[in-house]
Order: C-alpha cells, then structure tokens, then sequence
C-alpha cells in the first residue's frame, strides 16, 4: 500500500523532460539560425540574452495565462488571502499578489521577478483538497520560492547553460578555422561540422540537467523554508502526500459532466522505467518526505 | 477506434461491458472481512435521458420497459439536475442487487439503449457505524472497471479510504487503473 501511494507518473515526468529539452533545442536552433545566416556572435549572444530576459521579466505574466489563473480580491478569497497575510506578516516579506486558477488539478505556483513583482497562485483543485493548515504549508513553501528569489537563480543558470553551449561551439569553430589549414576539404568541412553540432547539443543536454538538479535543490530549500516558517513540517508532509502521488490524480469532477469525453478517452502514459528523478523538476516524494520526517525531529528534539 | 474512423472523425458508440458485475459479491464479502463495509441494500443505474426515441422518455414507459412492479420491488426511478436518470434498487441481499441492476443492464441494450448507460452504483456502509464512513463501488459500465468513491460532503471525498479500499480490492474486481477517471458523482441518489 505504502508503495504505491508514493509511485510517480514516469510518463509524465518524460514528457515533461522532453518539453525542457525541446525548449532548450529550440534555443539551439535559433542561435544556429542565426549564426548561419550570419549574424555576429556579439548579435546573438544579445539576442539570446533578450529572450531569456523577457521569460524572467514576464515569468508572473506566462505563469498566469499558462494555468489559466487570474488575480483575486481579498473579497473574492477572504481564506487565500488571510492565509499569505499571515505567512508574509511572519516572514516579514511584501504582499505579493494572488491569483486562483479553476484548474481541478492540485497545485500552485508562486513566480514573477522579485518579491514586490512576485503573485503566489493556487488552483481550485487544491484549495478543495486541503484543510486550511495544510494551505498555509503549501503557500509556505510558494513564498518561499519568492523569498529565494527562484526565478531569478533558474533564468540565470539556464543562461550560464546556454552560453556554455554556445562557447563550446565557437570554439570549435575557432578550431577548424585555424587548425584545417591547406588540407582542407569538403569533406572534413563537414565532418567538423558534424562534430561541433555533436557537440554543442552534449553541452546544452549536460547544462540541462544540471539546471534539473538545480531545481530540485530549490525545491528542498523552500520545503524546508516553509515547514520553518509555519513551525509544523509535518503538515507541509500531510498537504504533499495529499495533493502527489495518487491522491492528487484523483479527481473532483463530476462522472456526469464528462460523460460526453467518454468516446475519447486516451491511453495512460507509457509507463516505462527511465531514470525520470533525473529528469524532473521536482524531488520525489520520498526524499522530500524524508527531509520534513527529520526537520520535525530536530524542531522536536 | 481504428485508424480509418480516426481519419474521418467517426466514433462508433460504445458497447456496455455486463460480466464483470458478477464478480461484485465476492468483493462485497472482502469489504466486510477487511473493511467493516456491508451493503447498504441500494443499487443505481445513471443513464442519459437523451432526446428522440420519444416513446422511451417518460418514466412510466421505461418503468414498464424494465417490467418492474414498483411497490413489489422497491425501486424508483429519478432525476437529477445533470440531466440523468437514476434506477435505484432496493435489495438487503449483494447478489440480488447484481441480479437486478444487470437485468435493468441487459434490457436496456436489447432496447437499442446501452449507448445511453453511463455507471452503475453500490453503495455501502460501515457495518457498525459510525465506522470510517460509507462507500460507493461505482462500476463504469463503458469500461467494464470499479473504483471506489468515498464523498465526506457537497465536493470533498476521502481519498484515503478510496484507495485503501482498491487496495483491497485489486483482487477481486477490475478497479480502474486510471486514478484520473476515478470522477466524483455528488449527490448521487444511491446511498
């Protein structure tokens, strides 16, 4: 039982893998685009620089519209809204804004540029799962990410993984500029070539996962961050078992209202076994569990 | 859906899968055995009160339809505000339960209205109460699989329970593997 409480959406995890990896391959091509049609190395490195900055800039902005979430008034969720009083009064943090998203999946999401740029959101689906406390430990954990500044960290250290990439290519380029010398021919022009988008693509992979890893370890940060600031890590535990794993697949929807989806119904994910805690996002629900099992220990202890 | 259906948008309606009701019984005794469950002596069929077929409509056809008498078999036929019929059976016995809801099952396909069934519904509740609260099996009648729904109140149902009680289950019945098309019914008429 225990087991398959904790068992991931490994098909999920892939295809979220490979959105990130298309996105940085998008980056790729863009930057190969360009450097082909002969813009200036300088040109592109702005260019890519620009992109990158407009994500950070508008993060609030495409995080909204992504999950369909708009702003609230303290009027329209008087329990969403004393709860972040509260947290940012004990954090003593700025306010930032509230969005709720109708979504029935469980989730939430803090993000923008800065904390006074920052809008922490909650989704219809996790506002009915979870009892009032157990909110307050998952918006911990969301201001938290705020008080780390996280999108900052990310957008910068996938720009460091970019530029990496970009580096090597142009070393290559530096090479098989000054080292093919007279003997040059078509051929190995090709070959060279061939080589440096090899290349390239094992540094914007390895750069990927890097800023993967990163990612988890903010993760754990604003876990731990959050279960500190309401004192109680075991409910920040409680809110993650209910709104992973199994739990949170569950839904809220009514059998009736969908019973015109029924004809279109599509197969489950493939679910193969791939090293998918490489890949995600997210730490597995074990280690963060762990990790609050023994904050409580020490805060008790 | 074949390929060729896929190219030219057509969906054939699905056929109601009956067979695996009969395996409910034993199921109903794990539940008591593990649980403390027992049944609640109710049973519902959901269908879609469609339009057309006009003579099919009205209750007293379909009460006829299904060759119920309505006092000597304590049942009820009802509406709800989602635009569904509910059957609901009464019967202190599981298997007379199965019995009947896969009757009502059988002579609504023959009438060319299986496309119409949505789900069927057990209820059952704890054995010496207050217990840990009560449970429908609901059977998805397209997809031929149980999973269990535990409503705590107007939206909220208890997860724990629903899947403490799959994992009970998974012998016995086919429990739909799918978490996501575990859907909620609330104020389901069946108690």
């Amino acid at each position: 039982m225990a087991k398959t409480k904790f068992e991931k959406d490994r098909g999920l995890d892939t295809r979220m893998f490979i959105t990130g990896l298309a996105l940085v391959l998008l980056y790729a091509i863009i930057v190969f685009a360009l450097l082909k049609a002969g813009v200036s190395f300088g040109i592109v490195i702005v260019i890519g620089a620009g992109l990158l900055f407009s994500q950070y800039y508008f993060s609030d902005k495409v995080a909204m519209f992504s999950m369909r979430a708009h702003e609230v008034t303290p009027q329209q969720e008087p329990r969403l809204h004393q709860i972040v009083d509260r947290l940012c009064t004990l954090a003593d943090m700025p306010k930032p804004r509230v969005g709720v998203s109708d979504m029935d999946m469980p989730n939430a999401f803090a993000t923008g540029r800065s904390p006074s740029h920052a809008v922490v959101c909650a989704t219809r689906g996790l506002m009915n799962r979870l009892n009032d406390e157990e909110l307050e430990a998952v918006l911990a954990h969301e201001l938290s990410h705020v008080a780390h500044r996280d999108v900052a960290v990310m957008t910068i250290a996938s720009g460091v993984g970019m530029l990496a990439g970009l580096i090597g290519r142009m070393a290559m380029w530096g090479a098989m500029l000054n080292g093919g010398g007279r003997s040059r021919n078509g051929q190995q022009i090709v070959l060279l070539e061939l080589a440096t988008m090899l290349l390239s693509v094992v540094i914007y992979v390895i750069a990927y996962l890097l800023t993967m890893a990163l990612s988890r370890y903010r993760e754990l940060a604003a876990d731990r961050s959050g279960a500190i600031l309401i004192g109680k890590p075991s409910v920040l535990a409680s809110a993650l078992v209910h709104v992973t794993g199994d739990m949170g697949k569950i839904p809220r929807t009514d059998l009736r209202h969908t019973e015109g989806m029924n004809a279109f119904f599509f197969a489950p994910a493939l679910a193969g076994k791939t090293a998918a805690s490489l890949f995600s996002t997210h730490p597995s629900l074990e280690v963060r569990l762990a990790q609050l099992n023994q904050l409580e220990r020490e805060m008790n202890g | 859906m074949g390929l060729r259906d896929a190219i030219f948008g057509r969906t054939k309606p699905v056929a109601p899968k009956l067979d695996n009701l009969f395996a409910l019984p034993t199921a109903a005794l794990t539940l008591q055995s593990e649980l403390d469950l027992v049944t609640s002596g109710q049973a519902g069929l959901c269908f879609k009160a469609s339009s057309g077929e006009a003579e099919l409509t009205s209750d007293t056809d379909l009460k006829e339809l299904l060759g119920f008498d309505e006092a000597g078999d304590h049942l009820s036929l009802t509406s709800d505000d989602l635009g569904f019929k509910w059957l609901v059976i009464h019967d202190t016995d599981i298997e007379g339960l199965v019995t009947r809801i896969h009757g009502a099952n059988t002579t609504m396909v023959e009438h060319g209205l299986g496309e119409r069934l949505l789900c069927a519904v057990f209820g059952f509740v704890p054995a010496t109460p207050p217990g840990e609260g009560s449970v429908r099996l609901v059977y998805l009648l397209k997809q031929g699989t149980f999973y269990p729904f535990a409503p705590t109140g107007a939206d909220q149902r208890d997860n724990e329970l629903e899947l403490r009680v799959r994992s009970f289950l998974t012998e016995d019945l086919p429990i739909e593997k799918d978490l996501a098309r575990w859907m909620a019914l609330w104020n389901v008429p069946v108690d």
